[in-house]
């Protein structure tokens, strides 16, 4: 009924071709931003954001770095927790070689070391594909992580072997540190996001992406059309890895605080790749449906039942999240295997003919 | 210069000046590279029959573990004196357990699964483990357990053997994990070749839709498989777990089964067994000799490498099929 397109006439290429040709996606679009925004740091708690908000933002733009490796270039990776670990380490040795520079600019930057290394490791994509790469980016993981653990130059020779955040201000308001509020973080994590996703959306709809895309489809085609294998495979590692350790940066800077090697496991590769699966494998608004709905579960599961008054045991509770992760994850792909983006487009097009069948 | 005498004269010299040793750790590998063969075994018989990457198989070989200490608490708790008599009734309740197990992976993720990618079906045996996991924790608890190697009569203590002056000891229940493990692959080659299911079985690894058109029912075949990988569980859950103890910790040791995997091929029960060995003994090697140059602990790593880079120059493993691509 409202959701038409009716009237709304294109009348150039580039009208046509944009990321949100409908006005009420670009209306749908601003309201979301408008709530992100102003809406969450005015109303919600800092307990909710600090638990809620900046996690899922944090894993949304992980999960898009994953995607862009994964769901656009079909090249799977079980690496994504070590290369955001990457991010996070050498941002904290940045901080500390520059303690002038803004911050902001460090967790960029901190996203090219990342993706420096996410080339190394993407050299094996060259000749191994499918199921071995992973077990490859597997290498990745575990060679990462014992760096983490047994290097202690980067953690500045600290005894305790974890990473602890110094404060550090953006217009003379702390942003870092045990000094920043919530509010200021979630908004820092905010823009940050939004702007990457932005490039990404770019990134995705343009040349670069196509090359991706048809790497994905048929890598052997592709290269018979003229794309350049090694570069286009050796070019998504280190976008999908510089995304990855802007997100691993800001993990520890913006939500954290402070981090040992073991938040950068295996486990978090694997957390990282049921948001990027269960949203949907090439999709950019997948990865945070993805992040929403599998950060979101766990903590879910564990109010629902005070909710109703029950008092479970803590463990009781851990154990049947997992049972109910697990369960969840097949039940869902039973359903939709493309993900939840996929029911958002069927939704989305129902909306369109309503109230119409087709 | 030191730094290439440590890396390429020194070890060996040490491997020469105390063969026992030598002897020591790779009695050592071999035995851990069994161990990751077996738990590579159950995922291969998957991966042939179903083309299923069955991200679960290590988890089932805790499950499994777990089920057979806990069923056997259980019945000692309820009054069964003998704990000879519980621990096999709680060997065969177990079986009965990873049967149960096959049926139901069939029935609720397999069939409706089916003809979906390949990624799509190794996610949902992530959502398998994640289950297990819960599931194993829940119904037994999550502490460590000790395997009950007396009430199944596994054999106990060591054999010191004279050997290249000096002494090499051999763990008795690593001997019998070696002897199991062969016969179990003798007993798998058997069941293969010469039986009627086997038979069905090697068509189905072979095309889905000729052994469909002759008549061979894949769902049988998927609840006869993923059964014959859960006794494969089973048995490395109960080898494994008397050599350490049994905890959900084994899962990250189960992991290594992967480049063990990619090593020899994932369609290749020889190759999980050779990679099997090839990993075990490479990276005991390289971290009892290699190891302290650049500090401990490698071996959460090696593994890895070691198949990386034999990869780099077989991309689909020592005995997989020859990867051919048409556009």
């Amino acid at each position: 009924m409202f959701y038409r397109e009716t009237g709304q006439f294109k009348t150039t290429y580039q009208a046509d071709q944009a990321v949100f040709p409908i006005l009420q996606d670009r209306l749908g679009i601003a309201i979301i931003l408008a709530l992100a925004f102003v809406g969450v740091p005015l109303m919600a708690s800092s307990f909710l954001i600090s638990s809620f908000f900046i996690p899922i933002l944090v894993f949304s733009l992980a999960a898009i770095g994953l995607n862009l490796l994964t769901g656009y270039t079909g090249l799977l990776s079980l690496g994504t927790g070590a290369f955001m670990g990457v991010g996070a380490y050498g941002c904290y040795k940045l901080a500390t070689w520059f303690p002038g520079v803004n911050i902001l600019i460090l967790i960029l930057a901190s996203g090219f070391v990342s993706a420096a290394v996410g080339v190394v490791f993407g050299l094996p994509s060259l000749r191994i594909k499918g199921f071995y790469l992973a077990v490859a980016t597997l290498a990745a993981q575990f060679f990462l992580s014992w760096c983490f653990v047994r290097i202690p130059w980067l953690v500045n020779y600290n005894i305790s072997g974890a990473i602890e955040v110094p404060t550090r201000t953006l217009f003379d308001v702390p942003i870092t540190g045990p000094n920043a509020t919530p509010t200021m973080r979630y908004l820092v994590v905010l823009s940050l996001v939004v702007m990457m996703t932005w490039f990404a959306s770019n990134l995705v709809h343009g040349r670069i992406g196509r090359m991706w895309m048809a790497v994905r489809d048929m890598d052997l085609a592709a290269e018979l059309i003229g794309i350049k294998l090694y570069r286009t495979k050796l070019l998504s590692f280190a976008v999908s890895s510089f995304y990855c350790g802007v997100a691993g940066a800001m993990m520890v800077f913006l939500w954290f605080g402070s981090a040992e090697a073991d938040t950068f496991n295996i486990n978090q590769s694997f957390f990282i790749l049921f948001m990027v699966i269960i949203g949907g494998l090439g999709s950019l608004v997948g990865s945070f449906f993805g992040a929403i709905f599998i950060s979101g579960t766990p903590i879910m599961l564990k109010t629902v039942p005070q909710l109703f008054g029950l008092s479970i045991p803590a463990a009781t509770v851990e154990h049947l999240t997992f049972m109910i992760l697990g369960a969840l994850i097949i039940v869902f792909l039973i359903v939709e295997p493309n993900g939840l983006a996929r029911l958002w487009q069927i939704g989305k097009q129902k909306l369109r003919v309503w109230p119409f069948p087709y | 210069m030191d730094m290439l005498y440590k890396i390429f004269l020194d070890p060996f010299v040490q491997m020469g000046s105390a063969p026992d040793l030598l002897v020591q750790t790779l009695w050592e590998g071999l035995v851990g590279g069994v161990l990751y063969a077996l738990i590579a075994l159950g995922f291969v018989l998957i991966f042939k029959a179903s083309g299923v990457f069955n991200f679960a198989q290590g988890i089932m070989v805790v499950f499994a573990a777990l089920t057979l200490v806990g069923l056997h608490a259980m019945l000692r708790h309820w009054g069964v004196s003998s704990g000879t008599i519980a621990a096999y009734l709680a060997l065969a309740l177990t079986v009965a357990v990873m049967f149960g197990l096959a049926f139901a992976i069939e029935r609720v993720v397999l069939r409706p699964l089916v003809n979906q990618p390949d990624i799509i079906l190794f996610m949902a045996t992530f959502g398998m483990t994640y289950f297990l996991i819960g599931l194993g924790e829940l119904v037994f608890g999550g502490e460590p357990k000790l395997m009950i190697t007396d009430d199944l009569h596994l054999p106990r203590g060591a054999i010191d053997v004279k050997m290249l002056g000096g002494f090499v000891s051999f763990q008795k229940v690593d001997i019998a994990a070696a002897v199991i493990a062969s016969i179990m692959v003798a007993v798998l080659a058997l069941f293969f070749q010469k039986t009627r299911i086997g038979r069905a079985l090697r068509a189905v690894a072979d095309s889905h839709k000729a052994a469909l058109s002759v008549g061979i029912s894949l769902e049988q075949i998927w609840v006869v498989v993923w059964f014959a990988a859960g006794i494969v569980a089973l048995v490395t859950g109960i080898m494994w777990g008397a050599r350490s103890n049994v905890s959900f910790a084994l899962e990250i040791v189960a992991l290594k089964a992967l480049p063990v995997l990619i090593l020899g091929g994932f369609t290749s029960i020889p190759g999980a067994i050779v990679g099997g060995v090839i990993i075990g003994v490479g990276e005991k090697l390289g971290e009892f000799y290699w190891g302290p140059l650049i500090g401990s602990g490698i071996e959460s790593w090696l593994a890895y490498v070691i198949a990386l880079l034999f990869l780099l120059f077989r991309p689909q493993g020592l005995f997989g099929e020859r990867i051919i691509e048409r556009i």
